[in-house]
């Protein structure tokens, strides 16, 4: 294959990362931006998200469409109770202090993902895609003189992934709309800027915050199903989207729903194509310097904006 | 106050007391255990100089901890030096590493601190697996029983090293002690109660915090060096996250800003995770459980909470 059609495998594969990474990110930018605390077990809410996924799918049996298609409504609405309890549990006991909630989501991630090693087990397993076509794709190049059209091996793409690609993009707009247009998110935004004057006005901040917290979860847990026909279910696979979601929320700007989804996207795609020219370990090296080095010399993130 | 003293050096000469007898009446398995936590505590006193003393939470000291027990590996293997003067690397070597993350780390304060030490340590630990070709990764490496004689005493020899264990506690016992009852250690403490106020009474807070993570990096760095020459063993999972989740977790559990508590969590815990890892293979579920637990009922731990009820004089 020439280095073009290689590029734009590379910046599709990329294209798929970013799409998950985008829904995330932006669960972990919600709950950052709203209540102020940073969940270091965000990465395992995407980890079950997969695992339920595998189980209710194997719960079922029956056609790969009915079972994934059910896994996509059920399992983002566990997750995000589970979180919500969790909030309610835990965080709101320690009253979202900022050092203590870090602490105390370390254990809540080490909780989740040793009962899932208990319950699962240590194997990785697969979730059938529903549809699985694969598309070939054209490339346009030079021969004889004249522009012509063909077919290189190997450019191709399954229609899932642009499935993948198509939802979130999907479940991204809606997440905004209902950020600016509903009365929901007015009173999660209305959270965010005051808390006290939300509280003050009537908001049960309380509800809220669960609320949030949850539905942050629910976007790790949707993420995570759309994925895992494509990458299998494993109980450490937690590790790599927090750290992925982390580095796009920093350099985002912290807690901004935009500055995420963009920084997805320049990250999603860069990794696609970075991983094609560097070494995994390498990558990763430079990745994580790179938001240390962010967080030091610019707080607020690239893109973000100084709060009071 | 002079009352006060007598009590705490009676205490903690006390504990070194029953340490030190305890070599001849524990059994072969809990003695080895017994060194291995002595050492393990060193390395949460570190951490506690930092995070209970000065206030800073660091969620990347396994940095440190790697950074002494590959300083002191990487010294033997690659440079073919002896036992005392690799111990030595190891120590500059967390004492550089301290100063350069200090530095830049420094900078920023509360929640971003804590991801930027995590970053950092997470790079470190990266870096290990890169050059694998030296460190030989996840695997690790085995330090040879000839390399471990040290001043003609053999290390591996268990009698050995647990007395040489017990001297490390000591050293890092005593110079927790010393930093707490000095100016230094008050200025400190005051930093962790109220960093604007101790500026404004003229103190160069960002120098102290710098000197409290060089000192803490040390010291840390001290425990994975003889951790290395002790136990023969040298990897890179002691450079993993859960290596910097662990010392957090002993000092939260014995009591954070108590010199004893870090000894009390890591014995605690030590034994807890030995426990249950016959059990079940899932035995950081027991480690997530305390963190848990802690954060929201004892955020004092054990010692803290004493040291409010009963012996307010527990340094």
């Amino acid at each position: 294959m020439d280095f073009g059609p290689y590029l734009m495998l590379a910046t599709l594969e990329g294209a798929v990362t970013a799409a998950v990474l985008a829904l995330t990110a932006s669960g972990l930018a919600l709950v950052f931006g709203v209540m102020r605390v940073v969940n270091v077990a965000h990465g395992e809410f995407f980890m079950l998200g997969a695992v339920l996924a595998w189980w209710v799918t194997q719960m079922l049996g029956g056609s790969a469409v009915m079972g994934f298609v059910i896994a996509l409504c059920v399992v983002p609405v566990l997750v995000g109770c589970l979180a919500a309890l969790t909030d309610m549990v835990i965080l709101k006991r320690i009253s979202y202090d900022p050092e203590r909630t870090i602490v105390a989501t370390i254990g809540i991630l080490y909780i989740f993902q040793q009962v899932t090693l208990m319950t699962y087990g240590p194997d990785a397993r697969p979730v059938a895609p529903p549809f699985n076509t694969r598309i070939a794709l054209p490339w346009i190049d030079f021969v004889d003189g004249r522009l012509s059209l063909y077919w290189p091996w190997g450019l191709s793409i399954t229609s899932y992934k642009l499935a993948v690609i198509a939802s979130a993009g999907v479940i991204l707009l809606a997440l905004w709309l209902v950020m600016t247009r509903s009365k929901l998110g007015l009173m999660m935004r209305a959270t965010e800027q005051d808390r006290d004057m939300a509280l003050a006005f009537g908001i049960p901040v309380e509800k809220v915050y669960a609320f949030v917290f949850g539905l942050g979860a629910a976007l790790a847990a949707l993420a995570a199903v759309l994925i895992v026909p494509i990458q299998q279910a494993h109980y450490l696979m937690g590790g790599d989207p927090l750290l992925l979601s982390f580095i796009v929320v920093i350099i985002g700007g912290l807690g901004s729903l935009p500055g995420a989804v963009l920084a997805a996207l320049l990250i999603g795609l860069s990794d696609g194509i970075i991983s094609v020219f560097f070494s995994p370990t390498l990558a990763k090296i430079l990745a994580t310097l790179l938001v240390a080095f962010v967080l030091v010399f610019r707080p607020h993130g690239l893109f973000g904006v100084r709060r009071g | 106050m002079t009352t006060d003293l007598k009590k705490s050096l009676l205490l903690h000469g006390a504990v070194l007391a029953v340490l030190f007898a305890s070599q001849f009446v524990l059994p072969a398995y809990h003695h080895g255990n017994l060194a291995r936590v002595m050492i393990l505590a060193s390395y949460a006193m570190g951490y506690n100089l930092l995070f209970g003393y000065t206030g800073l939470l660091s969620l990347g000291h396994a940095l440190f901890f790697a950074a002494g027990l590959y300083g002191m590996g990487l010294a033997m293997s690659q440079f073919d030096v002896g036992a005392g003067p690799a111990l030595v690397c190891g120590v500059i070597a967390g004492t550089l590493v301290g100063a350069v993350i200090g530095m830049l780390a420094l900078r920023t304060e509360g929640v971003a601190f804590m991801i930027v030490t995590l970053m950092f340590a997470q790079a470190g630990y990266l870096t290990i697996l890169y050059f694998g070709t030296y460190t030989r990764g996840d695997e690790g490496f085995v330090i040879a029983q000839p390399d471990r004689v040290l001043l003609g005493l053999d290390l591996s020899d268990p009698t050995v090293r647990f007395f040489a264990a017990f001297t490390v506690f000591c050293i890092a016992l005593i110079m927790c002690l010393a930093v707490v009852k000095s100016r230094f250690g008050k200025v400190l403490i005051a930093i962790r109660e109220n960093e604007d106020r101790t500026q404004m009474l003229g103190y160069d807070v960002t120098r102290y915090k710098f000197s409290a993570v060089v000192l803490s990096a040390s010291l840390s760095a001290l425990a994975g060096a003889a951790y290395g020459i002790l136990f023969g063993y040298v990897g890179a999972s002691f450079a993993s996250v859960q290596y910097s989740i662990f010392p957090l977790l002993w000092v939260l559990l014995g009591g954070a800003g108590t010199v004893l508590g870090p000894l009390i969590g890591t014995l605690f815990m030590f034994y807890l995770i030995d426990l249950s890892s016959g059990i079940t293979t899932a035995y950081m579920l027991i480690a997530g459980v305390v963190l848990v637990l802690l954060t929201v009922f004892a955020p004092q731990g054990i010692l803290g909470e004493l040291r409010r009820r009963v012996w307010k004089w527990l340094p």
